[in-house]
């Protein structure tokens, strides 16, 4: 049994007002690290069986359809054990 | 004339644009998310609300569904759509328009009667309007802020495209202050202002809204 993780992430250019709201609140809690903050998503897929290629090139077409949205959107797919 | 509502799971203006159609002449006819059955209507509105929760991404889930397949292949041939607000939301995620709507700027749920200014009355949707016309007709969204890339922005504002724009002040951080745009053919049309909230005096702010209503039925009269 595999888990295949999707990440979802606003593309650069794109407004995260989310984001923005997370790094102006970390300051009043006296964390001064942060320079900016951007909020995406994260999908956890556990699949049946090993990953091959196949499920692979699937789960990359799902991403693209439905996970995430093209227009305002990026994704990356990984393999974690 | 039979103008269809799709009534999602979540969908909350259903019976109110019934209503507005009822209201400007036409045969309002309930559609269903789970039939592909158009049911004979000759144009069909996307309503707000929260279809599937918002879940996901707004209108993402609803695109998959069964009627939806009926309204797309439709659509790409001529058959008029509007999509106010969460049904503006799923055209943008079904790829009939370009763009998407993603979070306000402020994070503020914005719910106002928004002064708004008519730029395209060469749609079905619009015809009844004079271009410049001022309207106030209330939004009520979380995720209404319109983006795309340079590129589409300026295609959209070179076609005329842009069918309605925030006037005095933008309310969500919509890119060139749009709040409604239609696609090539001018048939596909989404609003984030909810016009069928905007039809008579007594549960509006104004009847700014009727002429999205009566315009499609003038349309399909003398089509």
């Amino acid at each position: 049994m595999a888990i295949i993780v999707v990440e979802v992430m606003l593309k650069a250019e794109i407004l995260d007002p989310q984001g923005q709201a997370v790094a102006a609140a970390l300051p009043r809690l006296g964390f001064t690290f942060a320079k900016a903050v951007r909020q995406g998503k994260r999908f956890e897929i556990e699949v049946v069986g090993t990953p091959t290629a196949e499920m692979l090139a699937e789960i990359e077409k799902a991403a693209e359809t439905l996970l995430s949205n093209p227009v305002i959107e990026t994704y990356v797919v990984k393999v974690e054990a | 004339m039979r103008i269809g509502v799709v009534t999602f799971p979540g969908s909350l203006d259903d019976s109110s644009a019934l209503r507005a159609i009822r209201l400007a002449g036409g045969q309002p006819v309930p559609l269903f998310h789970a039939s592909d059955d158009l049911k004979e209507v000759e144009a069909v509105v996307l309503p707000g609300g929260f279809s599937y929760g918002d879940y996901l991404r707004c209108g993402a889930i609803s695109r998959f569904a069964p009627i939806m397949s009926s309204i797309i292949v439709a659509a790409e041939h001529g058959f008029p759509v509007l999509g106010i607000c969460n049904g503006f939301q799923i055209l943008c995620e079904s790829h009939l328009l370009p763009g998407a709507l993603t979070r306000n700027q402020g994070l503020h749920f914005v719910c106002t009667d928004q002064p708004l200014i008519i730029e395209n009355t060469s749609t079905p949707w619009t015809s009844g309007y004079t271009k410049g016309d001022r309207l106030v007709i209330p939004i009520k969204n979380g995720e209404g802020s319109f983006q795309a890339s340079a590129e589409t922005l300026n295609q959209l504002e070179s076609e005329g495209r842009v069918v309605l724009r925030y006037a005095d002040s933008n309310p969500n951080g919509s890119k060139n202050d749009i709040a409604g745009i239609s696609n090539a053919r001018g048939n596909v049309v989404g609003v984030m202002p909810h016009p069928e909230q905007a039809i008579e005096f007594l549960t509006g702010p104004s009847v700014d809204g009727l002429a999205f209503f009566t315009s499609i039925l003038h349309s399909l009269v003398g089509r």
